[in-house]
């Protein structure tokens, strides 16, 4: 009975099946004692009452075992031959037995019950503080992440996890009791006979070591064929259409027939070994049996130290009943072990530095009061302030937003002994409209990525309305920043939830006015249901033109005075295009804009002009400037490509 | 849906059979045991006879080694028969996937088709062993421990059969009830996790807008519905333990009683109520396994239909029966063509198209997204059957060549193009096998690829990761254009193509085809107005009719279209992206 529902589905590491090999983890120690904090900062007592309800059960279930021998000795023996046998007295002994089981029973279903919230409980507060923490990670941890792999901390290890708490844990607890305890009866039973068995079960876990070895072997060798295998399908089938279109068929088949060879041999010694440890432990039990049968039959025929035909019965039912529980011990180390290399996942993240914030500068809602001066409002005004406090004099002062952005010779890399963007100056005054220029690579992406602190400067200083952007508290200062980036990302929701993410409290006027703003009212109203369309799958059912028309309106909704765009290069037909351009141009008005431009509009009427190249601004100015000038833009402009960058 | 894939385990019949055979076999060893067990405390404890003690020992040795034979022997046949079968199946399904069409592969999605061939495989080999090796073994067992009980004694083997009987009564109940929960909660669960997934790749998103609390909140929410869902499914399935156990100690404390006072009777010895306590264990156990394997089967059905069906999908287009290998020239003509992705169901996305196109003409298509352009161009290398009508190519039907010779002289660069991992060289020589290094060189210097790939450490030798992660998509482009040279065609397609080269580049490329292969005609599907302005001809698609198709010049004079289109692109375009 000691397997439990399986509740796991696909693919992933799962716990348990004999003869996978253990993963490597370093101080397994201090990972379980981690994960167990878990369980036991608020299931303390919870954790109590379960470890005593296994206790009982434990015993109610040995003692069941060891009425075998007072049923057949104190109670069935004496009766033989009686003429008139009394039956009572194993009435009330069969009675007191019941008691025994009831209280069991009742124990090992406050356990399993209790366990439940237990482990669900644990679950939910690890899951939510993990993604609690993970919204508190840097952009830089994303980037640097693979994306699939924090999406398996939360499925598979998060998983695995629950396995160890709900199943192997208390599994471990009940067989290193149950083994205890039966060890306990075996010797108050007979000392000879106990230790003829200790020597078969430690044959018998020597044996189970050795094929679990050769076992870990191919299951080794099988996840590497099974992942080039995969690798190879997943390869070939994404470009099934080119595969066609070359007819390259039958060099396919040839290729994958002897992945898929190497896979089955693997697949089978592996399965094979790991098949066979049942049986091997499951005859020497019996063999174990038969030479405890022999050397109990010769004590109980010569009485030795009075060993009776009841002890040697219930003895071998002991000695029955300990295989299983030794092999889960085993068993269930196993699991927990790879439920720790999850738990090392986990804990990696929960560890991960997040985002540092020090600024203190707020935004504040703000109004003039008599004296045209500006003070804090405690309403809505639609005015917004820097509320700036200064620590020497102690006094607070209040500056409008405008959106005045300053870029003082910085320099930046993404790690300090990669530079990418070197003494870099730029200015935006309020409501320009400021284009970034350059092959790709230039770094253009990342010069949007330092304003709104998605990454921090190494060198230099960047100021918005006169305020250096590392002083102003990262919420405020990204509140203050609008973003449209290239690759537009919807979320599960409806249409009016989508545009409505730029201001929570929006009304649906408003948001059908962003809507109307972004050029998307328009598209939105030919939905099936209109605003309360559902968008599911990173908006999968809108065409690349409108997703992209909805990350306008959410950006105009949220009304800020900087805005950062992406220009999307991938090819929209001309007339969206023209839908979509026409948007962003009234997402701009008024507005201080970055703009990556890919568009000749865009730059063209641009009030100035960065051209980028390797990280350095090689050339700035007006459109007229610049062509002026005669140089990199004029050459970009005329589409005379130059020979030094040709390699894009 | 059985048949397809029962179809699939061929050379491995013998083992599958051999494996329960192996496992029945186990179970009679199993069983015979505790009749040995029950005869040495019977005849040699209880009467002191040490020579029976012995010889009864060494048969159930001998038992014990022909149980050690037969279990061993399952094991082996058991994983051989279900890694092959999971071999098998894969085989089956990847060469199938290999005559699909166009149509067949748009139905099942690629990464639809990834699923199926790995996680849907490894449940469905599990299983597998699963029922070779269980599936017989349990149920044998219960059946064997009934009868061995009723050979001991009738009256209390009936025991067996009334728990029994309430037992799996109980269990069908509780199996539905809690897989119908389950159900439930996962489906919240793959939410869930869909809603981390979305927020992952969002972050920026929810960065730039300070949503960080707001995510937070939804996702305690969510977390914490979840919570309530499981602790609800697993309330359930924690009563089924319980009610086992108690039933199980009942059958024990029944046995019992009624086997004291038949021992008293002298009608049953003290061994055999040790063997009947034995068997009553094995029953109830044996009674869950059963339940399990169910469940398991269940679970898996799913994943074998999944694959059923990719092995059973038929491709759509076929091999004419007396093919043409050759083709006459490359001229093209469209007579009347209707075409839909479905047949019954769509509307179709062209309509009556009636094109003709000269043997070495050059072709720029234009047109806004959803014009059908892709899907006109599609039809000449016989990616789709037309729904109405024909396409011909060198004077003949599509549909009389045989469809290597066929897609051999027509090459087309799609849209959505992939690079192999691999190097240049094995990547060029995907459009001819055959091909010398200078003729893949040759080609390169075509598509304009020469330039960067010499500027690359190891040149032509330059390894491409899969999917070609690591060369930019302008450069991607360009070796898909030489790769599709390599086949020397007769008809050349370019699908928007050239989108990600710079204007230059684009325009020495299509010079370099004017010049180099002028016999070879050229159908260039393009964004950009610029790619198409220098063509002999320009079709100009509209909501998958043909709007225009004339020379650029007189289309400028015509075509409304065009004009637009033109207009709003004139002046140098600017690309500052490359």
């Amino acid at each position: 009975m000691a397997e439990e529902r399986n509740t796991q589905r696909g693919p992933g590491p799962r716990g348990g099946r004999r003869g996978m090999p253990r993963p490597k983890v370093e101080n397994p120690g201090r990972l379980l004692k981690r994960s167990l904090s878990y369980v036991t900062k608020f299931y303390k007592w919870h954790m109590v009452l379960v470890l005593c309800c296994i206790v009982v059960s434990v015993l109610a279930n040995v003692q069941g075992t060891m009425f075998t021998r007072t049923l057949i000795d104190s109670y069935i023996t004496p009766m033989i031959g009686q003429a008139d046998p009394d039956f009572s007295s194993l009435a009330a002994a069969i009675a007191r037995v019941a008691c025994f089981y009831a209280i069991g029973i009742i124990a090992a279903y406050t356990q399993s019950r209790t366990m439940i919230y237990v482990s669900q409980g644990t679950l939910k507060r690890l899951r939510t503080e993990l993604f609690d923490h993970m919204q508190s990670l840097p952009i830089s941890y994303f980037d640097t992440h693979a994306h699939g792999d924090i999406m398996s901390i939360y499925t598979n290890d998060i998983d695995t996890l629950r396995q160890m708490i709900s199943q192997s844990i208390p599994q471990l607890f009940n067989s290193i009791i149950t083994v205890v305890s039966i060890f306990s009866m075996m010797l108050v039973l007979s000392v000879p006979l106990t230790l003829t068995t200790v020597v078969m079960i430690a044959v018998m876990l020597f044996l189970t070591m050795k094929v679990t070895s050769l076992s870990g072997q191919n299951f080794v060798a099988q996840q590497k064929n099974l992942g080039k295998l995969n690798g190879f399908i997943e390869e070939m089938l994404t470009g099934q259409k080119v595969v066609k279109v070359f007819c390259h068929e039958q060099e396919n088949i040839q290729a994958f027939d002897e992945l898929n060879e190497n896979l089955y041999q693997s697949a089978f010694r592996a399965n094979a070994y790991s098949n066979i440890i049942g049986p091997i432990n499951a005859q020497l039990g019996n063999l174990n049996y038969v030479i405890c049968a022999i050397v109990g039959g010769l004590l109980a025929i010569n009485k030795f130290a009075g060993f009776t035909v009841g002890a040697l019965a219930s003895f071998l039912t002991f000695n029955k009943n300990i295989g299983m529980p030794i092999n889960q011990v085993s068993m269930q180390i196993n699991s927990i072990i790879m439920a720790l290399a999850g738990a090392d996942r986990i804990f990696n993240l929960l560890d991960a530095a997040p985002e540092k914030d020090e600024g203190y500068v707020m935004l504040a809602n703000s109004e003039y009061d008599e004296e045209g001066n500006l003070r804090e409002a405690d309403h809505r005004t639609g005015q917004w302030a820097w509320k700036h406090y200064h620590k020497a004099t102690d006094t607070t002062d209040y500056r409008p937003l405008e959106g005045d952005v300053t870029f003082n010779g910085v320099d930046f890399g993404y790690t300090d002994d990669k530079m990418v963007l070197f003494d870099i100056w730029i200015h935006a005054k309020p409501g320009q409209k400021i284009a970034l220029v350059g092959s790709t690579g230039a770094g253009k992406t990342t010069i949007t990525n330092l304003i709104n602190r998605f990454y921090d400067i190494q060198d230099g200083k960047i100021r918005y309305d006169n305020i250096n952007i590392n002083k102003i508290c990262k919420k405020d200062l990204r509140r203050s920043l609008g973003m449209v980036l290239q690759d537009t990302h919807l979320f599960t929701g409806t249409v009016m939830e989508n545009i409505r993410y730029g201001k929570l409290d929006a009304t649906d006027e408003e948001v059908k006015a962003a809507a109307r703003l972004a050029n998307a009212d328009g598209f939105i109203r030919r939905l099936p249901q209109g605003y309360d369309t559902m968008l599911r799958g990173d908006g999968a059912n809108l065409s690349q033109g409108q997703r992209q028309l909805l990350a306008i309106a959410r950006a105009a909704i949220a009304d800020p005075p900087v805005l950062i765009l992406d220009e999307a290069t991938s090819s929209i037909d001309t007339r969206t295009e023209k839908i979509v351009q026409d948007g962003m141009d009234s997402l701009m008005k008024g507005r201080t804009t970055f703009v990556i431009a890919h568009r000749l509009s865009t730059v063209r009427n641009s009030d100035l002009i960065i051209v980028l190249e390797r990280g350095r601004i090689i050339e700035q100015g007006t459109h007229d400037e610049l062509i002026a000038l005669g140089k990199k833009y004029y050459q970009l402009y005329n589409g005379t490509s130059a020979p030094a960058e040709a390699g894009a | 849906m059985i048949r397809t894939l029962a179809g699939q385990i061929r050379e491995f019949k013998l083992p599958s059979i051999l494996t329960p055979l192996a496992m029945i076999g186990e179970v009679i060893c199993e069983m015979v045991i505790p009749l040995l067990m029950a005869s040495i405390v019977d005849i040699g404890i209880g009467g002191g006879n040490m020579g029976h003690i012995l010889a009864t020992g060494a048969k159930m040795v001998a038992v014990a080694l022909a149980g050690l034979f037969f279990g061993l022997m399952g094991g082996y046949f058991g994983s051989m028969a279900s890694a092959g079968f999971a071999r098998n199946l894969r085989k089956a399904m990847f060469d199938n996937i290999q005559t699909y069409s166009f149509a067949n592969i748009d139905k099942f999605s690629s990464s639809g088709l990834v699923t199926r061939m790995t996680t849907d495989v490894t449940n469905v080999q599990n299983s597998y062993q699963m029922l070779l090796r269980m599936s017989f073994r349990a149920p044998m067992s219960m059946i064997v421990a009934l009868i061995m009980s009723f050979i001991i004694s009738p009256r209390i083997a009936s025991i067996y059969l009334v728990a029994v009987f309430f037992l799996s009564i109980f269990m069908a109940f509780m199996m539905t009830r809690t897989t119908k929960y389950f159900r439930a909660v996962f489906e919240k669960y793959d939410k869930l996790n869909e809603s981390v997934q979305e927020n992952v790749r969002a972050i920026r998103v929810v960065k730039a807008y300070v949503r960080e609390d707001y995510e937070k909140d939804r996702f305690r929410r969510a977390a914490d519905n979840i919570y309530q869902m499981f602790v609800r499914a697993e309330k359930n399935i924690v009563t089924v333990m319980p009610v086992m156990q108690g039933v199980v100690y009942i059958v024990i404390l029944t046995i019992s009683w009624v086997g004291a006072h038949m021992i008293v009777q002298n009608s049953l010895t003290t061994g055999n109520l040790m063997s009947l306590l034995t068997y009553c264990m094995n029953i109830l156990m044996n009674l869950m396994m059963i339940s399990m394997i169910f469940v398991m089967l269940t679970m898996s059905s799913a994943s074998a239909r999944r694959i059923a069906e990719v092995i059973e999908e038929k491709s759509t287009l076929t091999n004419p029966e007396n093919p043409v290998m050759e083709m006459a020239d490359g001229s093209i003509e469209f007579d009347h063509v209707d075409f839909a992705y479905n047949r019954e169901s769509d509307e179709p996305v062209l309509k009556d198209i009636c094109l003709s196109i000269k043997s070495g003409e050059s072709i720029g298509i234009i047109g806004g997204t959803g014009s059908a352009k892709s899907s006109l161009v599609s039809l000449i290398s016989r990616l789709y059957d037309v729904t109405k009508g024909a396409v011909r190519v060198g004077g003949l039907d599509v549909r009389d060549y045989d469809m290597e010779a066929l897609r051999n002289q027509v090459s087309v660069v799609l849209q959505k193009n992939v690079l192999f991992s691999g190097t240049i060289y094995d990547n060029l020589r995907w459009g001819n096998r055959d091909a010398t290094d200078e003729q893949c060189r040759e080609a390169c210097r075509m598509a304009c690829a020469d330039e960067f790939i010499e500027q690359m450490p190891d040149g032509y030798e330059t390894y491409i990761e899969q999917g070609g992660s690591n060369v930019s998509g302008g450069q991607k482009q360009r070796l898909c254009i030489a790769r599709a040279l390599l086949k020397k065609p007769r008809i050349l397609i370019l699908d928007d193509s050239t989108s990600a080269c710079d204007t230059a580049t684009d325009a020495r490329i299509h010079q370099a085809f004017d010049t180099m292969i002028p016999d070879t005609t050229k159908l260039v599907i393009a964004q950009r107005i610029s790619s198409v302005m220098n063509c002999d001809r320009i079709i100009v698609m509209d909501n998958g009719r043909v709007d225009g198709f004339d020379t650029p010049e007189r289309l400028l004079a015509t075509n409304a279209i065009y004009r637009e289109v033109y207009e709003s692109q004139t002046g140098g375009h600017g690309d500052f992206d490359n």
